[in-house]
């Protein structure tokens, strides 16, 4: 990974996007937000093309666990079947469309659909006896009475991604350099990582991308998020002050991280005095079996910097206070479902998990003391994109021409847009 | 009607009156209604906390190992109730007009002064053009003694499948 060179594309000008290069301009159109158009092409240029978000291996810890779930506005069933494979499959019965599993999570050797009864293995295979004569003597050769796969499978250090493009290119090209932030983030524990307890599925009433934006978004922290700084000043006993030094990180692809010394603490491993003495050996003990694994600079970096990563075109992973996965998708041009998830350190102490909880919660989620903020703001863009005949354009230039990015500039949002664009005019 | 007789004496000796709970329920939702919220935080004991796990979550959920999207000591609760009452909490500023409706009260249990109360709620929240609805119950752990309840624990526990459309918990609800 290295340090984001200004890339050396031309100027570009297109119905979404302005990169002005030479100025230092970048502009995206605001009907991109608002247009149900632009929403269908999107479906599939990117949702049916890209890499999506799944799930942790450590949500099906045996075999035989499933879950379902709703990827990119179609219903999945992730499981793992009895020699302990996993797969993915279009939660819809091959017979006549009703979802074969409506449980959110569970443990079933087969999947049978309440609706006439068609049962599956949980490898896929069509498992129904027919009285003889009911269907042709080579029903289901072609396989059109299994469970549908999804069309790409694939995983990378525990997470997995479906593809609904049979032809795309593989998951670690896909990831390209976005796969050094997942592996920093495995590494904050001997054991890797888990999902912690339950799914935080909320919507917000605006356009996808806005979340994205967000997300990385260094810039609004002080104004959006004054509140929640004047909470941790008085959390941690001292200024909540901003990092002077961070670093934006263009991760290919149009995924993009930022990265950075926060003033919050770190459950790896970052002691604040707020934690108390006893915390402070043991986050010193899990420092130290850090540094031993994997060296004392790299270490200082997983611990001690925090990053904010969009992985292209709707994953989050928000490596802060604590470690949140979001991945969000869009009902309509003006709403989004989001799926959110704690990530812990396995084998982690109860009290520690309680301490990796507190830290999400003061600042994630729906009643955190920062992301209600957010959903109030790209709620409010999204008003305000009803008058985009007057105002057609948003702007996102802020550190264009500078030698190296800040976290407050808009680079990673820049890396993000072009590569949106690119799909949607099928430069890609 | 009296429930002094049920379980276990009082150790204040106090009469633990059904209605007593209920306006005592009542008047803390218009507090929360009305935006007094030094009156409502009040209400508080020193030291108690005011949970909500997630939506659709079993009364038994502990914020040590589910994620919760509330899980507030008093420290944190205090500072909850001040970020309400600031403008920079632009979630709720300008404030959204709220409604809360609460029945079905119940006393679980009661036993040395404490007393366990569950209520069934309404909440409806109404900003920027759109009203959202809340619905579930409250469980209260609560002190009481001549006459005087203070809350121990709070729980709020939101018995929908998701927090979809409602996307956020900004105020109590
Ligand atoms: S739709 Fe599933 S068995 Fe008919
Ligand atoms: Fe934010």
């Amino acid at each position: 990974m290295s340090v984001t060179d200004i890339d050396r594309r031309e100027t570009r000008i297109s119905p979404y996007i302005i990169d002005d290069r030479e100025r230092g301009l970048f502009r995206v159109a605001r009907k991109s937000f608002v247009d149900e158009d632009i929403l269908t092409r999107e479906r599939d240029r990117i949702f049916n093309r890209c890499w999506l978000y799944l799930g942790h291996e450590s949500e099906l810890s045996k075999a035989n666990d499933f879950l379902t779930r709703n990827v990119g506005g179609k219903e999945v069933i992730f499981n793992r079947d009895r020699q302990g494979a996993f797969h993915a499959f279009m939660n819809t019965c091959p017979h006549r469309g009703a979802m074969v599993e409506r449980e959110a999570r569970g443990n079933a050797l087969a999947f049978k659909c309440f609706y006439h009864g068609w049962a599956f293995n949980n490898n896929g295979k069509f498992a129904t006896r027919m009285p003889p004569g009911t269907y042709p003597d080579d029903f289901n050769s072609d396989g059109c009475a299994n469970l549908r796969s999804v069309p790409k499978l694939a995983e990378y250090r525990g997470f997995y991604f479906l593809n609904y493009d049979a032809g795309a290119v593989s998951l670690e090209t896909y990831l390209a350099d976005a796969r050094s932030i997942l592996d920093m983030l495995c590494d904050h524990g001997p054991d890797g990582m888990e999902v912690i307890g339950g799914e935080q599925k909320y919507s917000i009433r605006a356009n996808w991308k806005l979340l994205m934006e967000n997300s990385y978004d260094g810039y609004h922290a002080i104004d959006t998020h004054g509140t929640y700084f004047e909470y941790l000043a008085d959390a941690i006993g001292g200024a909540a002050e901003m990092p002077a030094e961070t670093h934006v990180w263009n991760l290919q692809n149009g995924h993009a991280a930022i990265e950075g010394n926060a003033p919050w603490g770190r459950p790896v491993a970052k002691w604040i005095p707020a934690w108390g003495e006893d915390a402070k050996s043991e986050i010193a003990q899990i420092k130290r079996e850090l540094v031993s694994r994997v060296g004392e600079e790299h270490a200082n970096r997983i611990a001690m910097l925090g990053r904010n990563t969009g992985i292209f075109p709707n994953l989050v992973i928000n490596d802060i206070m604590a470690v949140t996965i979001r991945t969000f998708y869009p009902l309509a041009p003006n709403n989004m479902n989001v799926s959110a998830w704690a990530l812990g350190v396995k084998g982690e102490s109860e009290g520690f998990r309680k301490r990796r909880l507190d830290n999400f919660l003061e600042f994630l989620g729906p009643g955190g003391f920062a992301t209600p903020d957010d959903v109030e703001a790209l709620e409010s863009a999204q008003r305000g994109y009803a008058a985009l005949d007057e105002l057609a354009w948003n702007d996102i230039s802020r550190g264009m021409l500078k030698p190296k990015f800040e976290a407050t500039d808009e680079e990673q949002m820049r890396c993000f847009w072009r590569e949106w664009s690119d799909r949607m005019e099928d430069r890609a | 009607m009296s429930l002094t007789s049920g379980k276990s004496g009082l150790a204040s000796g106090a009469e633990l009156d059904h209605r007593e709970i209920e306006a005592f329920l009542y008047e803390e939702a218009a507090m929360l209604d009305e935006w007094r919220l030094d009156d409502w935080f009040a209400l508080f004991q020193e030291g108690g906390s005011y949970e909500v796990p997630q939506a659709g979550a079993s009364d038994e959920a502990s914020s040590s190992t589910n994620l919760f999207y509330i899980s507030d000591n008093y420290f944190r609760l205090r500072h909850r109730v001040e970020r309400l009452k600031k403008r920079g909490n632009h979630s709720e500023w300008p404030r959204s007009i709220c409604s809360r409706m609460i029945g079905n009260v119940r006393l679980l249990d009661h036993d040395e002064g404490v007393c366990k109360v569950a209520s069934r709620f309404i909440t409806h929240r109404s900003k920027n053009d759109v009203t959202d609805m809340f619905c579930g119950h409250h469980l209260y752990t609560l002190s009481f003694a001549s006459g005087n309840f203070k809350i121990m624990a709070k729980r709020t526990q939101i018995d929908m499948n998701t927090l979809r459309p409602q996307g956020r918990i900004s105020i109590i609800v």
